[in-house]
């Protein structure tokens, strides 16, 4: 039984979508599967993008002119419109370039002096499951700093394995990150327990949201994570923008990461003095157009509901989970149902490496991700070189579910397997 | 469909029955090559022999883990290279390279490439170039290294 009620008009909002209307491969109408990597934009991103080059495009938080101050209130309207969106306060939102850029920020910050600061010694906890975009950062900043990165382990089954969690953070554990929805498994970590669990030592939290926040309602607080990172080009936004939300008292006793302009006080040759967060960590002139394109995505995202997207992908997960375990020779990475799992569904085809399965699905104009979807260590310890992921959102349709599993038994065929 | 256009039966039978894989012994380089995209990786190792002050190619072994393209590749690869002298298979992986980088509109000289003209086709397919090459891009390192090594 899905936790929220299916009420989404696919059909009505992929007429929102002017690159679901295009042919692909062979006149083939587009079966795009793979929003997991990035999504499709609507029309009203689109013009929310486009308005703002038009009508309010000055350098935002500087200048003196009117477009400078539409500018501005486009971005910190964006702001505040991400924050309520998280259930967070406004002054807890950072623009970055991307999620991945959001966590660099954190890892840069607990290397700087300050009262973060990670030591030799102190320990860094994150997970085998993690995207590269949540593991190499901590990798990096244990070697900046001596500290030593440990990791929890995943199940045959693709769950992360919580059995030693409490002796895996340590009163030596600065650091907890954790993937909140798998890129590859879809599965969702219960991030809520671990953070209650690392905070019992004394230990921050951060949970890659890039997987959740598109998919899933996502309040902070009920996450009781420190940080959580996201970007908006796979919420239906724009490329070039992400977001870093952090709780307020630690943004502000992180040291800045990027400098420039901006984010400054008061430069004197001989040293500066920065801005409180946010701006303190956005140098730089201000992505306005794409600020403007985020905001429009959550007003998007928020008119279907968070409940309905959620339910609508847990409808379409189930189908294609029930639909590929039917197919000899197809085995699931992850769990097998839907419990605790988003809609991101990798596989393996026996007999057919996935580059050549997603060759023939492209072929058929079903667009998916082939290879190791930047999670490798996951890959390893699941005993796959590679794997097939679909991945499902508001406009995907079990049509396409079922075109995708079609397609499965083509490449089948093709290749004399199965 | 033009599934058939790049998935030639050469390639498809190659794929199958991958010729001269296995790793050997002696062998005078070694390296490991990776796609960082997908994970395909080759480990392969080169022997050479002196042949009238000429380098020749004695042998190529390989052992790899890749889709159809890059398995078939390499196998096609190994036919190839084995026992002409470096220069001329320099030339042969030269020709390839440039067949790969003709997006779809290369004319290959089947004299010169002969079984890895079937993969004309692949060269329209840019996430796919780099499969055909993997095998091709070690056996050039390993060829450098080898003769690094005689020097």
């Amino acid at each position: 039984m899905s936790a929220y009620p299916e009420h989404l008009d696919v059909e009505a909002v992929r007429a929102d979508f002017p690159a679901l209307a295009r042919t692909v491969r062979n006149d083939k109408p587009l079966v795009y599967l793979d929003s997991g990597a990035t999504s499709q934009k609507p029309v009203q991103v689109l013009d929310a993008e486009r308005s703002c080059y038009e009508l309010h495009n000055g350098a935002a938080h500087r200048g003196t002119h009117l477009l400078g101050e539409e500018a501005t209130d486009v971005y910190e309207g964006a702001r505040a419109k991400v924050a309520a969106f998280l259930g967070a306060g406004a002054g807890e939102i950072v623009f970055t370039k991307n999620a991945t850029e959001a966590i660099n920020l954190v890892a840069y910050a607990l290397s700087g002096p300050g009262r973060l600061q990670v030591r030799p010694g102190d320990e860094i906890l994150i997970t085998e499951m993690e995207h590269h975009a949540n593991l190499v950062p901590w990798q990096q900043l244990c070697e900046r700093t001596g500290a030593t990165l440990r990791w929890l382990t995943v199940t045959p089954e693709g769950r992360l394995d919580l059995d030693h969690l409490d002796s895996m953070i340590t009163g030596r554990t600065r650091m907890v990150a954790v993937t909140h929805q798998s890129n590859v498994t879809g599965t969702i970590p219960p991030v809520a327990d671990i953070a209650r669990a690392a905070h019992e030592k004394g230990a921050l939290v951060l949970a890659d949201a890039a997987q959740s926040v598109p998919h899933q309602p996502v309040d902070v607080a009920a996450l009781g994570v420190d940080f959580l990172a996201f970007s908006a080009h796979k919420m239906l936004g724009p490329y070039g923008i992400g977001v870093l939300f952090g709780q307020a008292e630690l943004l502000e006793a992180m040291p800045p990461f990027l400098t420039g302009g901006s984010m400054i006080e008061v430069v004197r040759m001989e040293g500066s003095t920065f801005l409180p967060p946010p701006q303190r960590f956005e140098p730089g002139v201000p992505a306005v157009a794409q600020a403007a394109g985020l905001a429009a995505a959550v007003d998007y995202l928020n008119a279907l509901g968070m409940g309905h997207v959620a339910a609508h992908e847990e409808s379409l997960t189930a189908h294609a989970l029930d639909g590929l375990r039917e197919i000899n020779g197809v085995r699931i990475l992850g769990p097998d149902t839907t419990k605790d799992r988003g809609g991101a569904v990798s596989f393996e085809v026996e007999g057919v490496h996935p580059h050549d399965v997603g060759q023939v699905l492209d072929e058929l104009g079903i667009a998916v991700r082939t290879g190791h979807h930047c999670a490798w260590p996951l890959h390893r310890a699941l005993g796959v070189q590679a794997s097939t992921r679909a991945s499902f959102y508001v406009y995907n349709t079990h049509d396409e579910v079922d075109a995708l599993a079609d397609g499965i038994r083509y490449a089948q065929r093709f290749f004399g397997a199965g | 469909m033009q599934l058939e256009s790049m998935y030639q039966d050469i390639i498809l039978d190659h794929y199958r029955n991958p010729h001269h894989k296995g790793l050997r012994d002696p062998f005078d380089a070694e390296v490991h090559h990776v796609n960082p995209v997908c994970g395909d990786e080759v480990t392969l190792r080169i022997t050479l022999k002196d042949v009238g002050g000429e380098a020749v190619v004695e042998d190529v072994s390989y052992d790899s883990l890749g889709c159809s393209i890059s398995q078939a590749s390499a196998s096609v690869m190994s036919d190839l290279v084995i026992g002409k002298p470096v220069g001329e298979a320099m030339t042969i992986s030269q020709a390839f390279l440039e067949l790969m980088q003709s997006k779809g509109e290369g004319e290959p000289d089947e004299g010169v490439l002969e079984d890895a003209v079937a993969f004309a086709g692949v060269s329209k397919y840019p996430a796919r170039i780099k499969c055909a090459l993997l095998g091709w891009m070690a056996w050039k390192d390993a060829t450098a290294r080898a003769m690094e090594g005689t020097q």
